[in-house]
Parts: structure tokens; sequence; C-alpha cells
């Protein structure tokens, strides 16, 4: 399997690399991990003119505290947030996905941004960064804007990423302590995608759900929060009853393609299932019991 | 650690028969110094690769090679028109079919081979191959084989047409390749109707692949001032392939040198041949220089011999004790768009009237019929001798459903229908005769092992509080080491097999066999018989195997024919030198042949410990003192027509436990009786077991190639097909016990399948076994935690309280 | 586009430059111009770890990487694993504990077993399965991979106490 042909260019600086998309007049794809683009590439599925390997500028790699919030450079590997202290520390959901997503091999290319702006439902960042409200930095020729996690995703590999843009960091918030976390995610094998997957994080304040975020993973063709599920856990007391009522509501909402790993009924089935199993995980968490 | 050297006895300096040898084939591979196939390069090699038909059945309009063509570095595009001329736009199957090399006029499924391009390297050859322009007339096609034979059915092979004499049967539809019957239909038929019992139950195994990690490739050179052709090859069967290769081409098949390298595994997958390696020969013989061709992983899945796709009905009838009187099977068998199954020529269905199992079932009948789909053709068997796996799987599953019916427990019903060990030779109600066998030996130590009483009880206790477990069992019995050459051959081959010894002057040797390794330890294993035989310590034998020219000839690696074929003649061979060395050493000894007896490496004066001959004396003799009359050297050939087939069996126990609200199933036990006969190096057994029995795993809980109605295949990348991680996988138990094979030189019967043969029953009936408290007799394969979730959830087991 | 670059990085200790196109991989580049055949193709997509090399102190799969990625890259493959004084400990313990069958997959997974071993030193049975989890084998059932990687930690510690 060999991709088509292309240029290469590699520039050191966001600023060049900004000049290099500019130019390109949308026919450059940015290379970072590289390990969904170029098996896209080798299948013949992608055959951009020119490949700008973000890889070798140093402005895009790092983890950093700044205020309560952290900002990640988006060309930070999969396997440099699981190793991070700060992450573990201050925003532990985010290392607790990282080790579902592909293998370690694949981990030590892969990178936040790649999976980020890839826009692929399949990927396991965007529902975590819509359930942490994140924020991310797209760059151009032009400037900068910070746009929510929530609003950036608009359908399958379609985002709020202009041509001559580049995501540059990724801004989780500190999660302050007592603050339940889970990501459950069912898949058939190590490296595979997720049958389904949700996400959920939430603070209590004593029995009762102070605010709480649901989002899932490849149920839709981009990943879902369930609103009317977060709506309904809001100022309640989390019982058995209502974790069933919130999972309901959150299949409702998912319209997944169906393929080898099951059906659409299975997959809402296992969206639903995945929910219930975070709410529980998370108030767990929340109640320091896990 | 251990003992020190001098107190080993000269028989463990042997590294004989039983030693737990470690592999002599490892020194290479953990350095990088492997030779696979794609390793080979050539001065002026050049790189093939195929355009392939997106469509499942199409006529094909019109092939334009022009922009191809020129593309700077291109050598040449061939199509079904540039082989006509040659005769080789089609070439036989081993199943007495014709497959397209290229193809011709129209295609018969996805993915199949429509040009050939022949560029610099492999970069510019798929540049070239996305350049031919292809027009095609998309026809409507058979995808579900039971639809095949529908009067209005879509024809899938005109060049048949007319042609109502098939290799094995009559024809009656133009989709029909064969009907197979076995057995004794009347007495079946009235074993049934008089029955107590009789259970039915439709059983598909699905399409899958054995997808070996190194795909399927070959470098052809063409030799054009010599007419000489060299080919290395991915294949388990060299020798074939050589006679294959010089009857297509017209060559001399002294002037075609084919070498099977290393091979990165095989599972029957390299059995066959396919288009690319005739592409990849006929463009080295047009262009004159050496051509590679190696397939990428999707073409691997798609296009190049799928296992399976049997689609069963099996019938038992028994007593209300559960004694099985007669069994009845119908098959109907999607064999792709070709017939290219790798069976022995007059076995249409491989050897699936094993399916009497190991059950003394008086009366059977199985009828199998072969229809064409617009699918890829294949249908190897994925690691088992010939359908074996589908036969053990349907009487594994039958005694099961049995079972459940008459509420008998599983092993109670498996001991109360075994063979048993008195009636061997066994002669099945289908033919064959078993050799040797002590199945409920077997089954009862992995009873007991497991405690199975105890795990029955918790599974009781389990299901009380709504949870399910599973226990599944497996006493399969197989048939391997095809096979005597009155009823085994290929393409009119007898499947004899050889072993070539030469013994040096300073008392190494040098060991050549018909067969070839593909991870199966031959060069460890094969010197360990010899070693026993000749007295020459296996670390001084060298054993090679897969180059045509200094081998003999032998029909290769499959069907776990090796230990009972090649290592019954390498034992024969080694007693061929024993018997020269023998004369040899009366002759130094100056006493009578009858005098001396043998004794681990050596010849002793009976009765004179101290007058003796060791094998290196002797062997140093033979090149120069060796008794008047008797030729120099100390060499022999032989070449082993097996008198049987061996009947090696086992008894496997599984334990799963299944998630209500996923579907997922977890494997908690697996305790894996293995009774391979003689046991050769216990190490390799186990290796082969674990393997064997992570690709049952990998078979029963995901390995599905489907299509679409359009014929369509979906998910042929590792993306898809499910090959488990060492994090999925689970841990396996092994044991053994050992009943020889009475015909066996050594009685040894052959081990590298019966852990997937055995291993695909005992994952599903546990399972299936976890359903059984609700009424499931039976679910298809594969057990992906959709397909389970689908029961649970039809069933309302995966409803909360 | 077919332009050719110079990349100049580091294998098995030993400098090289080679020129390339932007889309040639790594691990054609490895085989084919540095006859590092040890580095093998299974699947193409990085879903099976034949590939597998260590690239800059971590496991990476070559079928996805470009050469042109690699420029300044220290790299170490199958061939580089042997020392002066022999055998590597894993390739000792794949030997040892027969972790290998048909071959194809063990340099790949001898790659990953080599960095594992200095990313967690004494891992327990999962974690070596969890770490190997990016490398596929299609003989062994991994029973006796796991050993041999547990082989190997026992021999690394010994040998680093």
């Amino acid at each position: 399997m060999i991709p088509p042909s292309f240029s290469y260019r590699a520039p050191a600086t966001v600023s060049e690399a900004l000049a290099l998309l500019n130019e390109s007049d949308g026919e450059a794809k940015v290379l970072a991990g590289g390990h969904s683009l170029l098996p896209m590439m080798k299948f013949r599925f992608a055959e951009p003119a020119l490949l700008i390997d973000i890889g070798r500028i140093p402005e895009l790699k790092g983890i950093r505290q700044v205020g309560n919030r952290i900002h990640i450079g988006a060309m930070t590997t999969e396997n440099e947030l699981l190793e991070s202290a700060l992450l573990k520390e201050k925003c532990p959901l985010l290392p607790e996905v990282v080790r579902w997503i592909a293998d370690p091999q694949v981990r030590n290319r892969g990178t936040i941004g790649g999976d980020i702006a890839h826009g692929d439902p399949a990927n396991d960042h965007p529902a975590t960064m819509r359930a942490l409200e994140a924020e991310f930095v797209l760059k151009s020729a032009d400037g900068e804007r910070v746009v929510a996690a929530d609003d950036f995703y608009l359908g399958t590999y379609y985002t709020l990423l202009e041509a001559n843009e580049l995501l540059t960091e990724i801004r989780v918030p500190v999660l302050p302590p007592g603050t339940g976390y889970a990501y459950k995610k069912l898949k058939r094998k190590t490296g595979d995608f997720a049958i389904a997957a949700a996400c959920v994080v939430l603070s209590l304040t004593g029995d009762k759900c102070e605010r709480i975020a649901i989002t899932l993973t490849n149920v839709g063709p981009t990943p879902l929060r369930a609103e009317t599920a977060e709506k309904l856990l809001t100022g309640k007391a989390i019982d058995d009853q209502l974790v069933e009522q919130a999972a309901q509501l959150a299949m409702e909402i998912c319209d997944p393609a169906e393929d080898l790993r099951g059906d659409k009924e299975y997959k809402i089935h296992m969206a639903g299932e995945m929910t219930r199993r975070a709410i529980r995980e998370a108030i767990d968490r929340a109640r320091g019991r896990k | 650690m251990g003992i020190p050297t001098e107190h080993y006895t000269r028989k463990e300096k042997l590294g004989g028969v039983g030693c737990e040898r470690r592999r002599k084939e490892d020194a290479r591979f953990i350095q990088g110094k492997g030779n696979y196939v794609d390793d080979i390069k050539l001065p002026g090699m050049l790189h093939g690769d195929f355009v392939r038909s997106p469509y499942a059945h199409a006529r094909i309009k019109s092939i334009d090679a022009s922009a191809a063509l020129a593309l700077p570095g291109v050598h040449a595009v061939l199509t079904a028109k540039d082989l006509k001329p040659l005769n080789l736009h089609w070439m036989p199957t081993l199943a007495g079919d014709v497959q397209a090399v290229l193809a011709d006029e129209k295609v018969g499924f996805q993915y199949q081979e429509v040009a050939f391009v022949v560029a610099d390297d492999r970069y510019i050859a798929a540049d070239a191959a996305d350049m031919v322009k292809v027009e095609y007339e998309v026809l409507p096609c058979v995808s579900d084989p039971h639809r095949a034979m529908d009067p209005d059915a879509p024809e899938i092979r005109p060049d048949l047409a007319g042609k109502m004499q098939g290799a094995h049967s009559a024809r009656k539809h133009h989709n029909h390749i064969f009907t197979w019957e076995v057995g004794d239909k009347a007495a079946t038929d009235l074993a049934f109707s008089m029955a107590e019992v009789t259970v039915k139950e439709k059983i598909w195994y699905p399409r899958n692949h054995g997808s070996p990690l190194e795909t399927c490739g070959a470098v052809a050179a063409f030799d054009k001032a010599n007419g000489e052709l060299k080919l290395w090859v991915t294949s388990q069967a060299p020798h074939v392939v050589r006679t294959v290769v010089a009857q297509l081409s017209g060559l001399d098949e002294a002037r075609v040198h084919v070498v099977a390298p290393d091979v990165g595994g095989g599972f029957g997958v390299k059995v066959g041949i396919y288009p690319g390696y005739v592409c990849a020969i006929v463009a080295s013989i047009s262009l004159g220089r050496p051509v590679k061709w190696i397939e990428d992983r999707v073409e691997h899945l798609a296009a190049t011999a799928f296992g399976r796709d049997y689609h069963m009905t099996g019938e038992l009838a028994a007593d209300k004790d559960g004694r099985i009187k007669a069994l009845r099977v119908h098959v109907l068998a999607d064999h792709g768009a070709f017939d290219s199954c790798a069976d022995p020529s007059k076995w249409p269905a491989g050897f699936f009237n094993i399916c009497t199992g190991s059950y003394d079932i008086k009366v059977a009948y199985v009828c199998v019929d072969g229809v064409y789909t617009n699918k890829a053709p294949g249908g190897v068997s994925y690691r088992c001798s010939f359908r074996v796996t589908e036969a053990s799987y349907i009487i594994e599953r039958m005694i099961d459903v049995l079972a459940q019916r008459l509420g008998i427990d599983k092993a109670e019903i498996r001991l109360r229908n075994f063979i048993k060990p008195e009636q061997f030779p066994y002669m099945s109600a289908l033919g064959w005769e078993y050799d040797s066998g002590n199945y409920a030996e077997g089954l009862r130590k992995v009873l007991e092992a497991c405690d199975y009483a105890g795990l029955r009880r918790e599974q009781a206790e389990k299901r009380a509080r709504g949870y399910l477990m599973g226990i599944g069992l497996s006493t399969f019995t197989e048939i391997v080491g095809a096979g005597p050459t009155k009823i085994c051959d290929i393409l009119g081959v007898g499947m004899f097999d050889s072993c070539e010894i030469r013994v040096h002057p300073t008392g190494s040797a040098i060991a050549r066999f018909g067969t070839k390794d593909q991870g199966q330890s031959h060069r460890t294993t094969y010197a360990q018989i010899l070693a026993t035989e000749i007295g020459i310590p296996s670390e001084n034998i060298m054993i090679e195997e897969g180059d045509t020219d200094t081998a003999p000839y032998g029909l290769g690696t499959y069907g776990s024919r090796s230990t009972p074929t090649a290592g019954a003649a390498a034992a024969r061979a080694g007693r061929k030198i024993r018997a020269k060395a023998r004369k040899i050493a009366a002759h130094l000894l100056e006493v009578s042949e009858d005098d001396l007896e043998w004794d681990v490496d050596r010849f002793v004066v009976k009765g004179v410990p101290d007058q003796m001959k060791t094998m290196k004396d002797i062997a140093w003799a033979a090149y120069n003192n060796v008794p008047p009359g008797l030729e120099p050297g100390l060499e022999a050939v032989d070449y082993y027509d097996p008198p049987n087939m061996t009947y090696p069996s086992g008894a496997y126990l599984c334990v799963v436990d299944i998630d209500r609200y996923t579907g997922e199933v977890k494997v908690r036990r697996f305790y894996a009786l293995d009774d391979c006969g003689t046991r050769i190096n216990p190490i390799i057994i186990d290796g082969q077991i674990h393997g064997g029995l992570t690709e049952a795993f990998a078979v029963a809980m995901g390995q599905e190639l489907p299509y679409d109605k359009e014929g369509n295949l979906l998910g042929a990348s590792l993306l898809d097909y499910f090959i488990p991680t060492a994090v999925e996988t689970p841990k396996y138990e092994t044991d053994f016990t050992v009943t020889p094979s009475p015909h066996h030189p050594i009685g040894a019967k052959g081990v590298g399948e019966s852990p997937h043969v055995g291993g695909v029953s005992a994952f599903s009936n546990a399972v299936i076994d976890a359903f059984s408290h609700v009424g499931v007799t039976h679910i298809d394969m594969p057990y992906k935690s959709c397909n389970v979730w689908k029961m649970l959830h039809a069933l309302g087991l995966d409803k909360r309280e | 586009m077919n332009d050719k670059q110079e990349v100049t990085f580091t294998v098995n200790g030993e400098k090289v430059s080679v020129d390339v196109v932007p889309r040639e991989l790594l691990v054609h580049t490895l085989r084919e111009r540095l006859n590092l055949t040890g580095t093998h193709i299974g699947c193409d997509s990085s879903h099976c770890g034949a590939c597998t090399v260590d690239f800059n102190g971590r496991s990476v799969k070559a079928c996805t990487v470009l050469t042109v990625q690699a420029q300044d890259a220290h790299i170490v493959t199958v061939e580089g694993l042997a020392g002066p004084s022999g055998l590597h400990p894993v390739q000792e313990g794949f030997q040892q504990e027969h972790g290998l069958q048909c071959g194809f997959c063990t340099p790949g997974m001898l790659m990953r077993a080599y960095r594992f071993l200095q990313e967690n030193p004494n891992p327990t049975e999962d974690q070596v399965r969890t770490g190997m989890a990016g490398n596929l084998c299609r003989c062994t059932g991994y029973q006796n991979i796991v050993k041999a990687v547990q082989y190997a930690a026992n021999k690394l510690s010994a040998r680093s106490v």
C-alpha cells in the first residue's frame, strides 16, 4: 500500500507553518502523528499535494498549567499525556482516556492535536474535550481565535478549523478536588475504535449533582453531548432510577454508523450501557470511593 | 542449576525423541537474518502490482493502459489478452476447476485480478495500477449461496456453459460445482425414522481467513540464455509448485528451480498457486528481468484463499439415554467464483466425512453441495486437515444439542458414545479406519483436573443470581497425515513424503525433506527423530527443506502431515542408515551382525560392553573401510507412502463468563489435553497448541469476511479483520495422554492443527452452554459482543431488575 | 513532488544519508536502501507491529513514518540489538522460552520488548501483555512471548544489580 506523491515541508515555527498553509490554497494537509492521515493516503482516500509536517515545531509541544487551566501543545503525543505528572494530578481524566487509545507504538506518534482536529467521531479525545469543556486555540496567518470544544465539531471529518488554520493548543480545566470523572469504552480489541464510549465529568454537593457533562464517542457524525440527560441529573441526588433514565436519554441522541463492530441497535444500547457505567464510576470517584 | 555435564547420560546428549530441545531455527530470526521472499533483491528486479475489480460481477468492456504505460518506469501492463497467446490466462486449480489468472472478459468477485502492472519499483507500480482505466458493465450478482441455484440466478461461469459433468460429479445448475455423497443414505433415513429422539440444527461456519503475518509473494527470475526459471515463492508445497509451473509454462521441469525460503506462517493459505505467482513468471519471461510480486494485506484478505464458509444442517438420531444411532449432515459449500479449494484431488469436501468424530455411530450419511458465488475463491483449510474443523465442529455442536434436548450432562453423553479403546482399529460409518485412541481416558483426566462437577455447581449458583457462565467441552478426533497415495493425490502426484540423509565422515549429517516449515520447527524436531534412529546427536544433524533442486520430492507441509509422512520417512531413512552401520560395525569388530546390539549411539558386542563401535567410528569407516561388497558412504533415502492416516485426538474444556449487558465473552479458563501419539518435543508441542488455540479463539470470537448483497467485501484490513493481541488472548493450560499410532514408525500422529480443530468447538460450546438454561441450542459464530448481545437482548437477559 | 531530499539519520549507531522522495516510507528505506530486512511489513496499516523499530528512544511502526520525518533521528533495528558481548537478553528470552515460530513478527516483538523493558523494568504479566499489545503474532498465542519478556526482565534486572 503506497501513498500517492506529495510535496513535503517541515517548518520550524508556527508562523512558517501558517504561511505555508496560506499559500497552499487548501491543497495541503497538516501532518501531525500521521497515524490517521498516512493510512488514508495509503488507501488513496486522501491525496494532498503538500504535507506540512508540524513535528519539528518546538512551540507546539508541552503541557503546562496557566491559572486554572492546563495548556497542552497540539503536538504532544498520547504517551506524553499518559506520562504527565501534571495531568495525573490536575486532570486525571485525560491520561485515563489515553490508555484506551490505540497501542503503545501508535501512542508514541499520535498526538492530541491530530486526534482532535481530524474530526473523526471514532476518536476518543473529541468527546472527552466536550465533557471537559475544553478550548482550542486556532491560529492562522490572520491571527488567532479560541473556540469551545462544544462548538468545534460540525460533522464527520468536518470541524470549525478553516483550511488556513492550525490547531496549536488545547486548554483543559484543572479539575477541582472531588470532581468525579470516567471514560468507559467498549471495544473489540486493543487498538480498535470504540463500539461506543461515554465520558462523564461531574461534581457533587453532598448527595446532589451540582453539574455534570455526559458525552459520547462513535455513535454519531460528531462526538455527542447528552444535554437532556445532563439536565435531568443536575441538581438531583442520582439514584439507580435516574441513571437509567439518563442512559435512555443518551441513547435517544445516538445515530451510529453500522459496521463490523455492530449494527445501530447494538451501538445505541452500548452507548446507554457505557453511560450508566461512566456515571456510576464518576460518582464513586467524586465520593472518593475509587 | 541443573545437572553437571558429566552426569548427562549419552541418551540425554543425543537430544533425541522426547527431549525439550530448544529451537534451531531461532538464531537467524532473532537477529533479523531470516530470509523471506520480500527480502530477496536481485539486480535489475522489477515490481508487479495488480489492478483489481471494484465490482463483484461485471463484464469488462475495455481496458486502457496507455496512461499507465506512459508513466516513466513502467515496463508492461499485462491483461488476459496478453496471456491468451501463451494459454496462461486461465490456470488449473487443485480442485479440478480452472481459475482466471487475469480476468477474461468478465470478473466474478470483488478484488479479482484484472491487469498486472510491472514497473521499476513498487511505488511506480502502485501509481501505474491506479492509472489503468477499466470500463465495466455491472452484472447482477450472487452473494447468498442459498440463492446460487435458483433457476433465475445469474450465471457466474459462462466459460463452463454446457459442461454439465464437473470434476467430481454431474452439475445440475450453472452455478453448481459438485454434489458429494458419503455413507448409507437408506440405512440412515431408516435409523432416523425409528429413533426415539432426533435433533436438527442449522449451523453456519462463517467465511474466515488464515492470514499469516507474512502475505503471499514471489520473485520470478527467468534466465533467457539458459532457458531456466528460478522462482522464490511463499509456498508450503514448493515441489508441487515446480511441477505445476513446468506444466503451465511448458518449461522442462529440470529447468524450473523453485525455492520456498523462510515462510512467515502459512496455515493453509500458502498451499495454492495464485495469479500473482503466474503473472510474475510471465512478466519475467517476457521482460527478461526478475519480477517481484508481494501482495498487501487487503489483497491477501480479499483475494487469496479464504477458509470455511460451510452452511451445514446437522441431525442426530438417538435413544432416550443419549446413545447416538445415526448422523445425517447436509452442507451447502460456498466456494466463490472459482473452485480453487486446496484439497486432495479426489476429495471435493476434503475429509469432511470424519464428522462422526470420536463417537461410535453405526450409520451416517453426508451430502455436500458445492456452489459458485460472486466471492473470492479459496476454501483452503485454515490450520486443519481438509475440512476437518468443519466436520469436528458439526459433531461437537450436535452432541451438545442432543445432550440439551435429553437433559443429559455434556460430559456424560460423550462418555456414553465414545469409541472404546478395544474397538481400534475402528472402521467408521463414513469409511475411515481410525488407528488408535483412548478418548474416555483423556476426557476423564480433564474433568478431574478442572473439577468439572464443581464448575457445574458454580454455574448453577451463578445462574440463580442472574449471571451467565458457560462450560464448553470438545472431545475431537482429527484425521491427518494425508496420505496413502492410493486415495490421496494433488494434481495426480501421490501424497507421500520424503527424507534423504547423508552422514559425513566425521560423524555429522545433513538431512533433506520434501516438506516445508512455516514455523513448525522441523529443523529442530526432524533432527530429534533422526538422532534417536541413528545415534548421532541432533546438534550434529542439519535439516534442509524448501529448495526443489536439493530436497527430495515431497508434497509439503499442511494438514498436519509433516510428522506423519516426512517424520516417518526420517525414521525409516534412519533405520536404513543404522542397518548399513551395523554391517560396518560387524566388519570392524569382526563379529556377525547378529552378535551386535544397538545402544543409543553405538553397536556393542552382546555381553562384551567394551567391544563396541560408536556411530562416529562407523561414519569414518564408511568412507575408508567397508566390508567387501558394500558400497562406501553412509546415505539413505526414503519415500514414505503412509498405509493410513493418523487420528490425533483431544479433550478440551473452556469456561467463559458473559457480560449480560454488553455481550462481551471472557474466557476464564482453557484446559487442553492432546493426544498426538508419541511426543517428539514437548516444548514445540505446547507452542503449537498455544498458537492453534489462539487462532481458534480468534475464529470463534470475531473472524469473519462478510459480503453485502452487491458482493462487496466488508472489512478487508487488520482494522476490521479480528486478530487478537496479547491482551485479549486467553491463557492456556496444556496436558496430554499418549496413544501411539500403531502404523507410524515412531507412533507419532501430528499435532499442529489439533488445537484449532478442537479449540473452535470448545469456545463455541462454552458460549452456547451459557445460554443452555434458557433453551438456546445454537448461535452462529463469531461471538463478537454484538452477536452475543443480540441473543441476550432477544431473550430479555440484558434487562436490569 | 518527486524531488528527492537528502535525509540523514543514525541506524544502529551508524550515520547514514539517503536521497528519497517525500512519500517513501521509513520501512522501505530500511529494507530496500539500507538492506536491513529484519524489519518486516505485515499489514501496511500500522496494526500488526512487524515493522516496529526504536526511533529516538520510542517504539514506532516504521510503515507509518515517512523517511523524511527521520532527519537527525536515532534508529535501532533488530540488526542492532545484539552487542559485542552477544545476544541482548530479549533475544535470549525469545529463544529460551520458545517465543517465536515462523519468525515474521519476531523482529518487531523484540524491538518493542527492548524498549518496553526500559519503560517498565519489572512488569507484571498483565503489564507485559498491555505493553506488547501493538504487536500481533499469528503463531505463538503470546503465552511464550510473555514468558520471553519476563525472562529478559529477570536477566536485565540481575545484570543491573
